[in-house]
């Protein structure tokens, strides 16, 4: 039997939502980035489901184009908190504060 | 020459741009002799054009040349345009030629001035002024060099500008000058809005059609013009400035304060006839303003101490002799009265600035006497033209100060005749008493004054003996007999619509009058005779028995001090005011305010930069749910 779209859309809608819970919440850098990337996946997930539920390409042909920038995302990223953690010895996002008026 | 005019003017200017830019680095003959050499290039042009046109046919003489293109709007020009006429010619000759001799003259008297360059810079500038204003073709440019007359006015008054005494005289005349220039102004605009053009020729000939005789327009652009004149020739209740002009040095006074600045009043109401006849209330009130101003500072020259300030309120009531010349009618001999006025006064003013160059500086009459014996030739020269000044025959004075006279009474103005004849009076008094005090009786000179006392160079006293001719010739070869001499044959076409010259019916006839003028100039002298020569203990007992008088006239009626009450002092209060309520608080206020705002908003904004990360992803997600919001359930 058919899994129907909703279902699909669902998982998506909640696995962005705890992306973002992620985002707001968390206070290690590279936890950050990890949900940063859990709401990417779920867009993804979206763009497929309905790419196969509407018969079109365009859809998946997104996908490569999100998963691109992603991974580009993830490597300057890395390469940032690297950076923060050898000049200050923490990714505590709570400690990096020198931009306080 | 009269197909150039511009080669009259252009003298001058040139030496003031050369003694200006390069006179400090050029040795002190050298400018002496750029600024001498330009104005006697404008006396030999002037002189070369007056020839020029006097070839030209009687009632044909007015040659006019526009330089150069100024202001053209619509149906108005305004052009740097030249007009020479009779009435131009004579004024350029007199203002050339005086000129020239007090160049000459300052050469010696401003030898040791250390701001030698700086003087001539400022003389040329004047000259070049004045011969524009004479020979301006239309009432703008008269009005663009009658200010700048008064800009050379107040920079050679205060040209010493280190002593407050002087820097004070130099702004209180152009001060005192602004407000009858304005009056002045409001006059041409009036003239522009209702003929539409200020060029001599179409303003002359378009009057009389357009303004109603005896209107209100026509009376009101001739008193607002002759406010200038007041104002510019020093008569009441403007006159206030020029005894302290004195503060400038002497070769000034002679040449702008006697003989040629403050008689572009006179020349501006001459030039102007043509409106004056149409408005006869305006000529009594400049009629009786002259005469009125002749007697009162003529009042005030009796007591007065200090040389140079007796000749100063002797120039204030000469020049009232002009006006009132002017406003009976008489203009030709107005003129010619400014003439001979020229000459005689500047050799007071001269022979003045010789006798305190002699007495290294001093000015008070009371510390000088006898000092003919060691100046002769200042002495005779300065009797000259105080005889001249008189009105004693044969000099230059009488003449025109007697056709004066004669023009009022046979117009029927006999009580300014009166005033005329009482100014007349106390003129004699007056310039003898002067005369008497510096040259003759007891020397009263202090010691050291009389350490250098010497007779002037020639370069001083030359001038002095020029003009001294002048004064007792001039009158009497051009100006005689009254209807046919040389120059009111010469003057005459432009003053062709003066009616007040057409009446002849006079209740005496001219010899009779020419006696009694001069019975009452010999009467003023014999009187000053008997109060400082046989008698001379006269003056100390007029003093005793009328104290109250001799204290008016000796502080000038109090004008000054009523003028300070009535308009200073409430203008420098109210600026006062105005700066610590007004400048301080709110304008500075508000600048300071805007400030203030700025300073505390940015205090409370500046708090959202917290630098914490998490608050900057939480303002993210706010925003990106509010705009998805937005779209997806109001759109």
């Amino acid at each position: 039997m058919q899994v129907p779209l909703s279902a699909y859309l669902i998982l998506s809608a909640f696995l962005f939502a705890v992306g973002v819970i992620g985002v707001a919440t968390r206070r290690n850098a590279l936890i950050i980035f990890m949900s940063i990337e859990l709401m990417l996946n779920a867009v993804n997930l979206t763009f497929v489901a309905f790419s196969r539920f509407l018969n079109d390409m365009a859809g998946q042909i997104f996908v490569f184009f999100v998963m691109a920038v992603a991974t580009a995302e993830v490597a300057v990223g890395l390469a940032i908190i690297i950076a923060i953690h050898r000049n200050r010895g923490t990714v505590d996002v709570a400690e990096l504060n020198l931009l306080k008026w | 020459m009269l197909d150039a005019l511009w080669m009259i003017p252009i003298w001058p200017l040139l030496g003031f741009l050369a003694n200006g830019f390069f006179g400090r680095r050029m040795p002190k003959r050298t400018v002496g002799m750029v600024a001498c050499g330009s104005v006697g290039l404008s006396l030999l042009a002037s002189l070369q054009a007056v020839w020029q046109l006097l070839g030209m046919p009687h009632d044909a003489r007015r040659v006019e040349q526009v330089v150069a293109s100024w202001i053209a709007a619509g149906d108005f020009r305004a052009d740097w345009g030249l007009l020479l006429d009779p009435l131009s010619a004579v004024m350029i000759l007199v203002v050339s030629g005086v000129s020239f001799l007090i160049h000459v003259y300052s050469i010696g008297y401003m030898q040791e001035d250390p701001d030698y360059p700086r003087f001539f810079t400022y003389l040329n500038l004047f000259t070049f002024s004045m011969l524009m204003l004479v020979l301006a073709n239309n009432y703008l440019l008269l009005y663009v060099f009658w200010e700048a007359v008064g800009l050379c006015s107040y920079l050679l008054i205060g040209f010493w500008f280190e002593k407050k005494s002087a820097a004070d005289a130099g702004k209180k005349a152009f001060i005192v000058n602004r407000v009858g220039d304005f009056g002045f102004g409001l006059g041409v605009m009036l003239l522009w809005t209702t003929l539409g053009t200020l060029q001599y020729e179409q303003v002359f000939a378009s009057a009389p059609a357009q303004l109603p005789a005896g209107g209100a327009v026509v009376t009101g652009i001739t008193l607002l013009l002759f406010v200038g004149a007041t104002g510019k020739s020093a008569q009441l209740p403007l006159y206030v400035w020029l005894p302290d002009a004195m503060e400038g040095p002497t070769p000034v006074s002679a040449l702008i304060h006697a003989a040629t600045m403050v008689t572009a009043g006179v020349y501006m109401v001459a030039r102007s006839a043509p409106l004056f006849e149409l408005a006869p209330l305006s000529l009594t009130v400049v009629a009786w303003i002259g005469g009125l101003t002749a007697v009162f500072a003529a009042t005030i020259a009796l007591v007065q101490n200090d040389v140079k300030r007796i000749i100063a309120y002797s120039t204030i009531s000469q020049l009232g002799y002009m006006f009132l010349g002017c406003g009976v009618g008489a203009y030709a001999s107005a003129i010619f009265h400014l003439g001979t006025h020229a000459f005689f006064k500047a050799l007071l003013f001269l022979g003045a600035g010789s006798v305190i160059h002699g007495l290294s500086g001093e000015q008070d009459i009371r510390k000088m006497g006898g000092l003919r014996k060691h100046m002769p030739i200042t002495a005779w020269t300065f009797l000259i033209a105080a005889l001249a000044s008189a009105g004693i025959i044969p000099l230059a004075g009488f003449w025109s100060k007697d056709e004066i006279l004669y023009g009022a009474i046979a117009g029927g103005h006999v009580a300014v005749w009166v005033l005329g004849a009482g100014g007349a009076f106390l003129t004699a008094f007056y310039m003898m008493r002067c005369y008497y005090a510096v040259f003759e009786g007891q020397s009263r000179v202090e010691e050291k004054a009389a350490h250098h006392l010497h007779e002037s160079p020639p370069v001083m006293t030359v001038p002095l003996l020029i003009l001294a001719f002048f004064s007792a010739v001039v009158g009497f070869a051009v100006g005689y007999p009254a209807e046919h001499g040389v120059y009111h044959r010469f003057v005459e076409p432009v003053f062709a619509t003066a009616k007040g010259a057409a009446a002849h019916a006079a209740p005496v006839g001219d010899i009779p009058m020419a006696i009694i003028s001069l019975a009452i100039a010999v009467a003023g002298i014999l009187a000053a005779l008997r109060f400082y020569h046989w008698r001379p203990e006269t003056p100390a007992r007029m003093v005793e028995r009328y104290p109250e008088a001799y204290r008016v006239l000796l502080n000038k009626y109090y004008v000054d001090e009523l003028y300070d009450a009535l308009f200073v002092e409430p203008i420098r209060r109210g600026s006062f005011w105005l700066w610590q309520k007004f400048d301080d608080l709110v304008i500075d206020g508000s600048v300071n305010g805007v400030a203030t705002v700025v300073r505390v908003g940015s205090a409370v904004l500046r708090r959202v930069q917290t630098g914490y990360v998490m608050n900057y992803v939480l303002s993210f997600i706010v925003g990106v749910v509010t705009i998805l919001g937005y779209l997806a359930f109001w759109r």
